[in-house]
Formats: C-alpha cells, structure tokens, sequence
C-alpha cells in the first residue's frame, strides 16, 4: 500500500517537474519577442540620438532643407515627416471609405459565391508583395498621371497616395469585416424586428456596435501606409521636396532606404535619427490601436 | 381551430394550412389558426415542437433563415404577408417581437427607445421625450430608469432589460407584440413583473407568446395552442386546455409526462 503511494507521489513531483520545464521553454520563446523589440528599440535610440545632438534637434526636425551629400551638408527632414504624414493620411482619406463600404457589403450584404468572390479578392490583394504594386504603379499610374495632369513627371505624391490607398484596403477590409460580423446577431434581429430595413440596421445597428473595430482597422490602415517603404520608392520619385500633389516627394522610409547604401558619418547618423523618428511614429499608431482595441473589449463584457 | 372562449374578439390574425421548411426538414405542417384581437394566445409544446417557428412566420422573421421555405397563407387584419405587394418592414411595425434573450443595443436607454420611432422618420426632440417616456410607463419601467436615460442600457439589470426591450417594440405603437420565451432567461421576480406587464398590455394589444413554463400559460393566457413535432394538436382556451384537454398528448405534455 505504502509502497505504492511512494510511488504515485513520486510520479506526480516528475509531472510537475516536466510541466515547470515546458512553462520555462515557452516563457524564453517569449521573451525573445520582448527581446527583440527591446533590442531593436535600444539601438535606434543609441544611434539616432548622435546626429540629432550634431545637427540640433530643432534643426533636424524642422529643417526643410535635406542636402545630405552638398558640400555644405543640409540635414532637415521636415519635408520627409511632412511627405508621410500627408501621404498617409492621403491614403487613409481615398482608402477608408472604399475599404469600409467593401466591408460593410462583404459582412453583412454579400451571400454566396459573390460574398466568396470578394473574400478571396481581398486575400489576394493582402498577399501582393509591396514591389508588385510599385512595379504596376511605375507602368501604368505614373505615365497616367503625368498624361491626365499634364505634368512633366508623373512619379509623386498623388502617385504615392494612390499605390497606399490601395494597399491599405485588405487590412481595413478584414479588420472591419470581422467587427461587423462578430456583432450580436440579436442587435440585428431587434432592429429588424421594428421595422427598420436591413440597410438601416447596417448603418444605425450593425456599424456603431463595430465601431471600436473598425477604428481599429482604420488605424492598423495607418500604420501600413506610413511604414510602407518599397512601393513608395518606385512611385514616389524620392527628391527631398517639401510636399506637393504633382511633386517628386520623399517619404521617411525612403529616405533612409535610399541613401543607406552609399552613406557615411555624419549622413549615415542622420539616416538612423529617421528611422528613429519613423519608429515614434508607429509606436504612437500602436498605442492608438491597443487603446481602441481595449475600449471594445470592455464595452463587450 | 378557433379559441372558443374569445370568439367575442376579432380575428387579427389567422393562418392556413401553415408549411414551413428548413431544407427537407418540415418544421411546421399545415397549421390552421386563428388568434383573436387583444387577448394572449400562449404556444405550449416541448422543444422542437415549431412554437418558435410559427411565432417567427407571423412578421416574417424567419425570412432571414435563407433555408427556411414558407408555403400555406397568413393573414394579418385580411392581408395576406406574403403577397408581394406587403412591405416587410411596415408589416413589423405592426407586429413587433420581443425575444428570448434581452437584447437591448449598445447604446443609451433613450436611444434604445427612440431608435425605432427614428427608424420611421421621427425627428422633433420633443416628441421622441414624448414617446420614449410613454414607452417606459407602459412597459412600467419608467420610475426604475429616468434618472438613467443617458446612461448604457447594457448596464441594466437582466429583467430590467427585457422590460426596456418591451418598451422599445411599444415605442413604434405596434399592434401585437410576439414575444419567444421572454421570461427565460430571467428570475422569478423579474418574470412576475414581466407577467403583470404582459396582462396589462393586453388591453391594447394583441399579445402571442411562446413559453416553457405551463405555470406561466395557464397563468396569463386566454388561449393556448400545443404545438407537436410541428403539428398544431390542439388550441382552445386556457382554462379547457389545461383542465379537460381533448387529445390525449395534450394532457401527456400538460401533466408533465414528457417534453
């Protein structure tokens, strides 16, 4: 008897043992995740800090003068910060109410194969790799462009804004798609059952009880668009102008994109103070996210 | 069939050899009904037994269900709900529902009220304080909640919210009210209130209720229909129904022997 209670209690202290060991390889599996961030994060800041001191950080910040490789070496990135606030928001202007309608009509109207159809389109279109949208935006939306505008190049802001929109739209698509469809299937039914048409409940029901989710695919729609760096690149035409429609602009990602690979010193110090201020930038996006993401979880419960 | 005991009311409702199908399963088999203007008809019957689906075939609810395939006729005041010149959303307004599950929106208690007066074109501010204060007296709710009106209705209480579903079918002034268990999910408290509200609406409405509980029939309905595998076995008045019950499943399901 003694015996084999000995036994079952040594049994239950090797499970526990083999239960602790597996708890302590996935908890280093995760920290590597939290290391990697922390990484990446210290190091941006330990080289971006040295050219900011060098240039001054007002000067570098709000300069509107980039002139990296002049003799006379000019270090203002207003004109990039500026590109890729007004690209994006470009972006997010053309591409939320295509993306939100699409959703909206993917969710709660399309049935069948059309609904499939539309789902698969949208897969699809998040499965693009970013050169093939510069690459098609290159060939067909920078001649039109500089046809239809009769500007003598086509490759610019509006160019950009374009290729973003449309890349956006699969993460707007999915987010909002999956917040329209979790929402009470009973909200809608109540509706429905007053009277009001199915395209009433959509828009006064459906939508307000998804709106945290959808604010969240706006925002993950934003956070896409400012880091995108390949497609811009090849549609942008990457001359260091302040911001306009029918101008060769650069953004902050391309910025540091095309100059890393000839840069040195100084300039080299000023590329990774960008990526540094790129980095503000979606940590700002990401805390918008989590905060809109966390409003809907406690609304629901 | 007919409820002998309220053949001093009109008919408001009546439906004829009544078919629904989900795919090639047949919920409901020519059922043949008529219910009477401002009384309470309670649908009896074990689950699965087609209650809820006939009480969704009456505003077309089971519309929705895209398998669900409807054949026979109903009638609301003469007019037949499925001819095509009927307008869905104007036959809900007449006959709105009151679900299982209190469900009200995500919103405010007066916007809960107010949505369906809105819904239908109502905008003056002081109509729809109007409206939505009327609502909740009838739906004697009314003291519980004004000094909540701007706050989450999702923040009320269980049987507070089913109370304020009430009130939000009665704000687009229907003229009956379906209601599918509505006392289900609440506790016994509530569910008195709730049966106290349901018999004094009866006064100006037409009340069609799906219930479990045999207590709760006998207790507020006039008449009472048990439903069978989805055949309608027997409608009569409450009080024949549950005392002298003429088909011997009836008296089986009443007595508690099965469902």
């Amino acid at each position: 008897m003694t015996r084999k209670k000995e036994k079952t209690v040594q049994e239950n202290i090797r499970r526990k043992r083999v239960e602790r060991i597996i708890h302590g390889i996935f908890l280093m599996l995760g920290l590597i995740t939290v290391g990697c961030v922390l990484l990446i994060t210290i190091y941006l800041v330990i080289s971006g800090i040295p050219a900011m001191r060098t240039i001054g950080l007002k000067e570098f910040l709000f300069g509107q003068k980039w002139a990296s490789t002049a003799a006379e070496p000019k270090f203002g990135i207003l004109p990039f910060i500026l590109t890729s606030i007004y690209g994006t928001a470009g972006a997010i202007v053309l591409g939320v109410p295509v993306g939100f309608f699409a959703a909206v009509y993917i969710a709660k109207i399309a049935k069948g194969k059309i609904k499939w159809l539309l789902q698969s389109a949208v897969g699809m279109l998040a499965g693009v790799p970013s050169v093939v949208y510069g690459l098609v935006g290159m060939m067909v939306l920078v001649p039109g462009i500089r046809k239809l505008f009769k500007v003598p190049d086509g490759a610019s802001l509006l160019a950009s804004i374009i290729v973003l929109a449309i890349m956006i739209l699969p993460s707007i698509i999915k987010v909002s798609v999956t917040a329209l469809e979790s929402v009470p299937p009973e909200y809608e039914e109540a509706s429905l059952a007053m009277g009001a048409t199915p395209i009433e409940t959509y828009f006064r029901v459906s939508v307000p009880s998804a709106r945290s989710g959808i604010a969240a695919a706006v925002v993950l729609g934003v956070g896409r668009a400012i880091g995108e760096a390949m497609a811009v690149m090849m549609v942008a035409g990457n001359a260091p102008n302040m911001p306009t429609l029918f101008e060769s602009v650069r953004f902050l990602t391309t910025a540091v994109a095309s100059e890393m690979s000839y840069s040195s010193g100084l300039q080299r110090q000023a590329l990774f103070s960008i990526a540094l201020v790129l980095y503000f930038f979606i940590m700002l996006i990401n805390a918008a996210l989590n905060f809109f993401l966390k409003r809907g979880n406690v609304k629901q419960s | 069939m007919n409820a002998s005991d309220n053949h001093n009311n009109e008919t408001i409702i009546s439906t004829k050899d009544l078919c629904v199908w989900y795919d090639d399963f047949q919920a409901l088999i020519d059922v043949s009904m008529e219910i009477p203007e401002k009384s309470i008809t309670a649908l009896i019957g074990p689950s699965g037994c087609g209650k809820s689906t006939f009480l969704r075939t009456l505003n077309r609810m089971n519309d929705l269900i895209d398998c669900a395939k409807t054949t026979g006729n109903v009638y609301y005041r003469g007019q037949d709900i499925f001819q095509s010149s009927m307008e869905v959303s104007e036959l809900r307004r007449h006959i709105g529902m009151v679900f299982q599950k209190p469900n009200p929106f995500p919103m405010s208690v007066y916007d809960n009220i107010a949505y369906g007066p809105r819904t239908h074109g109502i905008k003056s501010r002081a109509k729809l304080d109007d409206i939505v204060e009327r609502s909740l007296r009838n739906a004697a709710i009314w003291e519980e909640v004004r000094d909540k009106l701007r706050q989450n209705a999702l923040g009320l209480s269980g049987g507070q919210q089913q109370r304020l579903c009430i009130a939000r079918a009665l704000a687009v002034q229907p003229d009956v009210l379906l209601m599918d268990e509505p006392t289900s999910a609440l506790d016994p408290i509530s569910t008195t209130k709730i049966e106290e509200l349901i018999l004094q609406l009866k006064e100006n409405y037409t009340i069609i209720i799906v219930t479990h509980n045999m207590q709760q029939a006998l207790r507020i309905s006039d008449g009472t229909a048990f439903f069978l595998l989805g055949d309608l076995i027997e409608y009569g008045s409450t009080d024949v129904i549950f005392s002298t019950p003429s088909d011997k499943r009836t008296e089986d399901y009443i007595t508690g022997r099965f469902g």
